[in-house]
């Protein structure tokens, strides 16, 4: 009898216990629902628009709300996709490939769509529904840009001058005299800067341009991924990846240290400026540039003055690949004209937890940062376990803005197109 | 505890078969760790492990995976569990701009050669060893043949 009565006052509280995870359940369904497994700020909410194969780097978004992206794998033989919500149910299921090249940069400005591989920069034109008019034959505006594999990529951003800004990484990552190998010393005036490790302007409407036709408009980046043109004060901001593995000097850098060291920076670029790699990296500790063990640093010399100094840093090695000043009005006022970067999430921070697969945000005034980033957007990686063993569920890559001022992030891990929007 | 197991049964087969061919037991140690031993025992596999933290870890991850797009994986793959000799070259001489399994990588594998010998043997006989791979250890004349040639 007593067992019985146990068990029966068990089942109760086992049908309530269910009931009530059921209930748990049910609302952390519905509120994963509205924020797509992200957490945000108060009011946001987040929904996944378009799953793609291919992994999906930069954005542009059209005036009525297609969706260009550029892929870093061929998917059907072709590198750039259209996506549509033609039936306008808020998911994006037609998709149309074309542009036979992979590559990340990808812009649309006044009717045009830019997009590069990783040698050269093409230009579409675009029909009054912003639609590409003969995707098989582009303007080849820059050819023949150094690509050796390590960053190799060509983000670009245009002016409102006719110009275009095309990001040439390093293809090193400390201009040793042997990359990456323990020890070696850099480069006596690294001979890499001469045609790349820095961004370069070319014209918007000339043809097969190349380093001759091109300026070096600024130098010392390492490799920029995230760039972006402030409207405010007409001006271009670029995220770099700082340099990996201090750690090739044991003596100076254990890997707490490395996992620390340096700073991924925001720089202001004006024209025939210089960020100082790789002869320095910028110590967000003692908040200087430092002298880069290569070239004679021991952790506290400081470098040469002339290089610029960043106007955020942020913790190291979390890879910034996204760059979007905010213009829209969906926001909150806060958000006017502030900075959105995508993290992608970091890998030399080992064996120490990676770190980074979210979207921070930068408040700015008048074309300068006016507070202390944030993160914006976070639980891209799926968990925190899967963040720190640098194993996510998706990795933020390209930022755009839509026409209702909603915020697209593409993760270019799973394939996964994010809209996030406010509602008042 | 499979790995546990299976390491056991390994070493118990290793002292079985040096106890059946020496006869006289007194004069086994010293020499043996350094010169023919391709044995997968728990004291290589804490010596490479010593080595792959200190150089390996921060591109390839504690878990072997590697970065996408980045740096390989080591897990499983044709390189890792294949020929010896070629897989000592990787370590000796670096290696970039080889697509593996169908995919490509960005990052330069750098040449360790100033890795000792043993270094050598006790990483890839680790490597060989951890992450779901299993193959033969690697020795030291092994990986000192590869070096030595020209
Ligand atoms: C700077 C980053 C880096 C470091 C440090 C590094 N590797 Fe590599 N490794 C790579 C990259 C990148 C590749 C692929 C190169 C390619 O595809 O051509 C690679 C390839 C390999 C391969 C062949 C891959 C396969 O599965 O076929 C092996 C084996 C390997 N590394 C072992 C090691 C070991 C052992 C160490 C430490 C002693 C080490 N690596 C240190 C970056 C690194």
């Amino acid at each position: 009898m007593k067992l019985r009565i146990k068990s029966l006052e068990y089942k109760t509280k086992l049908s309530r216990v269910l009931a009530g995870t059921a209930l748990f359940t049910l609302i952390a369904l519905q509120s994963n629902a509205q924020t797509a497994g992200l957490t945000m700020p108060a009011g946001f909410k987040a929904s996944i628009v378009a799953d793609t194969t291919g992994r999906p780097r930069h954005i542009a978004i059209t005036k009525k709300g297609d969706i260009y992206v550029k892929l870093f794998r061929k998917v059907k033989e072709k590198g750039l996709l259209m996506l549509q919500d033609k039936d306008g149910d808020g998911k994006y299921e037609t998709k149309t490939a074309f542009g036979d090249y992979i590559g990340t940069g990808l812009y649309l400005k006044d009717n045009y769509l830019y997009a590069s591989s990783d040698e050269a920069v093409f230009r579409y034109k675009l029909d009054a529904n912003e639609h590409v008019i003969n995707p098989n034959k582009p303007d080849t505006l820059v050819k023949g840009l150094v690509s050796r594999k390590q960053h190799e990529t060509k983000s670009l951003v245009l002016d409102n001058n006719g110009n275009i800004y095309v990001n040439i990484g390093a293809p090193s990552n400390s201009c040793q005299i042997k990359d990456r190998q323990m020890g070696s010393l850099g480069q006596p005036d690294c001979p890499i800067l001469e045609t790349a490790g820095g961004i370069w302007q070319f014209k918007i409407d000339k043809f097969n341009q190349s380093y001759p036709e091109g300026v070096r408009y600024a130098t010392g980046l390492r490799n920029v991924m995230g760039l972006d043109w402030n409207q405010q004060n007409n001006t271009l901001f670029v995220m770099q990846h700082g340099r990996d593995q201090l750690t090739m000097f044991p003596e100076l850098f254990d890997s707490k240290l490395n996992a620390e060291l340096p700073a991924e920076c925001m720089y202001m670029i004006k024209y025939g400026d210089n960020a100082g790699w790789p002869y320095i990296y910028f110590d967000p500790f003692q908040k200087k540039k430092i002298l880069a063990p290569e070239y004679g640093g021991d952790g506290k010399k400081e470098g040469d003055s002339k290089f610029i100094d960043p106007v955020v840093a942020f913790p190291a090695h979390m890879a910034p690949n996204g760059l979007l000043f905010y213009t829209g009005n969906m926001f909150p006022e806060k958000y006017k004209n502030g900075a959105f970067v995508a993290f992608h999430g970091s890998w030399n921070r080992s064996p120490e937890p990676q770190k980074g697969f979210m979207v921070a945000f930068v408040p700015f005034k008048n074309g300068k940062p006016s507070g202390e980033w944030e993160v914006f957007a976070d639980g891209f990686a799926g968990s925190p376990e899967k963040a720190a063993a640098g194993r996510p569920d998706h990795k933020p890559c390209g930022l755009a803005m839509g026409p209702d001022g909603s915020l697209y992030v593409t993760d270019d891990a799973k394939g996964a197109i994010y809209k996030i929007s406010f509602n008042k | 505890m499979k790995r546990t197991t299976l390491t056991l049964l390994i070493i118990s087969i290793f002292i079985s078969v040096t106890a059946q061919t020496k006869k006289p037991v007194a004069k086994k140690p010293a020499a043996k760790a350094s010169t023919a031993s391709a044995a997968v025992t728990p004291t290589v596999m804490a010596r490479g492990k010593v080595v792959y933290n200190m150089y390996c870890i921060s591109c390839h991850q504690p878990d072997g995976g590697g970065v996408p797009s980045m740096n390989a994986p080591i897990v499983k793959t044709k390189q890792v569990l294949g020929s010896k000799p070629a897989l000592i070259n990787i370590i000796l001489k670096g290696m970039s701009g080889v697509d593996i399994e169908g995919e490509s990588y960005s990052n330069v594998m750098p040449a360790h050669a100033f890795l000792t010998n043993q270094q050598i043997a006790d990483v890839l006989t680790y490597v060989r060893n951890n992450f779901g791979n299993k193959a033969s250890g690697v020795t030291v004349a092994e990986v000192a043949a590869v070096r030595n040639k020209k």
